[in-house]
């Protein structure tokens, strides 16, 4: 199993490393001189090649991104021309505030999915079986940005229950509470879309295992039906159950995008949105490379994770 | 994804006899299924009213009311009420399907015809083209997908066309996989062995006999995915970096009517329930196309 793991691990570099050269391609394709760009366009000649020598725009493109990579490896992503401070220093705690949203949202996917899931699976064909299947179908094909503000229309304008905005009120205690309070509608509005597919396929998955002659067994034996589930069911159940649900986490990490603008939640998608169309690429740059390397490492976990629950996907 | 590799593995005949029985009982089975018929009856009104919009919208879309701003739905002479600037929702619904179904198919259309090459080239030729084909798009997959078109999109700059190469882009790697999935699937069957053997080219044994199999698979697939791009792509309106106002779309409609949520919420929330019932019918589609073209489904 380790050698697996390791393998996967060294499997990712060729991944890193053409992620990291797309990234630094796309840098050089956009149309315009970046030297003219920084002088205007009263520059001589000659302070236009000295510019281009400071700045290394006269080397080799292969020069030039070994020079990028390494500075980007010593966690130097550049400086924004827009908002004057380091990318990095930018986004590390945009990236934090964007975490707690994706695994707040993720758990609730999660653990709401699979709860909707076994509840249907487990009284299939029955009303309530039909009514959870049809309501996760309509909610899977909601853009999170309008359910959002169904949402803040519902629970911050008419009942006034929940604050529409930001992380933490401007005035007030501030606090994990405070905080929880500010996560819920975002997180429920991220959560919606992934958490009804996961709803589908645990069902499904249930269904077919319900089927197997193992549980007619545990059945004849007179074990309750939660205990049917819980200890012959669920156990087999999981495996696949968390693969869709890694699968999903690109799906979430997309609706957060949409989220976070809505609720005016201050992470890495919002800052990705307003640079964007600040046509600030330096951080958009920043912010993509943040994010593919943030979603390559939660892969990697949950298929070391499938590994470690499952053992029929270890190879021999 | 697990259905569409099961599609490939029992192809059609290269010559099936598409007379009137394929075609009829694809029809028959197709519409058999009461959920696909609502879908397509759907996309059918949607599509059909942006399409008429001249003749249908009661009103012009861009000429605003300064009268008669966040009239509520069902306010005489405006059935879903107006927006912030006084324009007639329903009419703008009408003519922003125009926008929003374009930006939802284009995309999906371009990627499945891209990927078609692609996925039949890796699939078929193989070796070291197949490597560098799916090596270069696993790197795409490392982007989740929405964050990728907002990415492209924050390069080449906001707009409805840059949006749908974005869209189209981060399409194709999804798309090519299932095509190459199905030629695989096909290649070494007899048929194909039978082809060749009868002196086909490599032209003749792509278009002919692996085209016809591979394609079922790639529209079921890109069907369902529609559904997800008309969301996808309201989104990134919605955002401001796709269709630009005041070209009425139903995502740049939620957009707007976010600003005014607190005092009429009407103005963002119905064409929201438009994007929910035509992706849910492009599904209803899909999930028709699939058990109307998989030989196993039909029973």
């Amino acid at each position: 199993m380790i050698v697996y793991a390791l393998q996967r691990l060294l499997g990712l570099v060729p991944v890193l490393f053409g992620i990291s050269v797309i990234i630094f391609l796309t840098m050089k394709l956009i149309p315009g001189d970046v030297a003219r760009a920084l002088l205007g366009p009263m520059a001589t000649d000659q302070s236009l090649a000295q510019l281009r020598h400071a700045l290394g725009l006269d080397e080799a493109i292969y020069v030039q991104y070994g020079k990028w990579l390494w500075r980007a490896l010593h966690g130097d992503l550049g400086l924004s021309p827009i908002v004057h401070k380091p990318v990095v220093e930018l986004l590390l705690p945009k990236l934090g505030n964007t975490l707690i949203l994706a695994g707040a949202s993720f758990f609730l996917a999660v653990v709401g999915g699979v709860a909707v899931g076994v509840l249907a699976a487990s009284r299939q064909q029955s009303l309530v079986d039909r009514a959870v299947m049809g309501a996760s179908l309509v909610v899977g094909n909601m853009p999170p940005f309008w359910l959002g503000l169904v949402l803040i229309v519902f629970f911050a304008i008419d009942l006034r229950w929940l604050p529409s905005l930001g992380m933490y009120s401007a005035r007030g205690p501030g606090g994990f509470g405070d905080l929880l309070a500010h996560l819920i509608m975002p997180a429920v509005a991220t959560a919606a879309a992934p958490g009804a597919i996961i709803a589908r396929m645990t069902r499904a998955s249930v269904l077919e295992i319900l089927g197997q002659d193992y549980i007619k067994v545990a059945r004849s034996k007179g074990l309750s039906e939660r205990a049917v589930l819980g200890l012959h069911v669920l156990r087999v159940a999981w495996p696949p159950i968390l693969t869709i649900s890694g699968l999903q986490l690109g799906y979430l990490l997309g609706g957060a995008v949409f989220t976070e603008e809505v609720f005016g939640w201050p992470g890495l998608g919002r800052q990705l949105v307003s640079s964007v169309i600040a046509r600030d690429v330096q951080v958009v740059q920043g912010a993509a490379l943040f994010i593919a390397l943030a979603f390559v490492i939660v892969n990697l976990v949950v298929d070391l994770l499938n590994l470690y629950l499952d053992p029929r996907s270890r190879p021999a | 994804m697990a259905t569409t590799t099961a599609l490939a593995v029992e192809p059609l005949p290269a010559r099936s006899r598409r007379g009137p029985t394929a075609v009829g009982s694809f029809l028959r089975v197709f519409f058999r299924d009461r959920q696909a018929l609502v879908g397509a009856l759907i996309i059918a009104i949607a599509g059909g009213a942006a399409l008429a919009a001249p003749l249908i919208s009661p009103w012009d879309p861009l000429t605003s009311g300064a009268a008669e701003r966040l009239a509520p739905v069902g306010t005489p002479g405006h059935l879903l009420g107006t927006d912030e600037q006084g324009r007639d929702i329903l009419s703008r619904l009408i003519w922003g399907g125009r926008a929003s179904l374009l930006v939802g198919i284009l995309p999906t259309v371009a990627a499945g015809i891209v990927a078609l090459g692609l996925g039949l080239l890796a699939g078929y030729v193989g070796g070291l083209l197949d490597h560098l084909i799916m090596r270069t798009l696993d790197v795409f997959f490392a982007f989740p997908l929405v964050l990728l078109a907002i990415a492209i999109v924050g390069v080449i700059g906001p707009g409805m066309q840059n949006q749908m190469f974005a869209l189209a882009v981060v399409l194709v790697p999804y798309a090519t996989r299932v095509v190459r999935t199905a030629t695989l699937s096909v290649t070494p069957l007899e048929f194909v062995e039978g082809a060749r053997a009868l002196g086909a080219g490599r032209g003749r044994l792509i278009g002919r006999h692996l085209m016809p199999n591979v394609l079922p698979p790639l529209l079921v697939y890109t069907s369902t995915l529609v559904g997800m791009m008309i969301v996808a792509s309201a989104g990134l309106s919605f955002l401001g970096l796709g269709v630009q106002p005041p070209t009425p779309d139903w995502g740049v409609m939620v957009g707007n009517g976010r600003l005014v949520l607190y005092r009429a919420a009407h103005v963002a929330t119905i064409p929201g329930i438009i994007i929910v019932v035509v992706a849910l019918a492009f599904n209803f589609v899909g999930d028709g196309l699939r058990e109307a073209l998989d030989p196993r489904a039909r029973r």
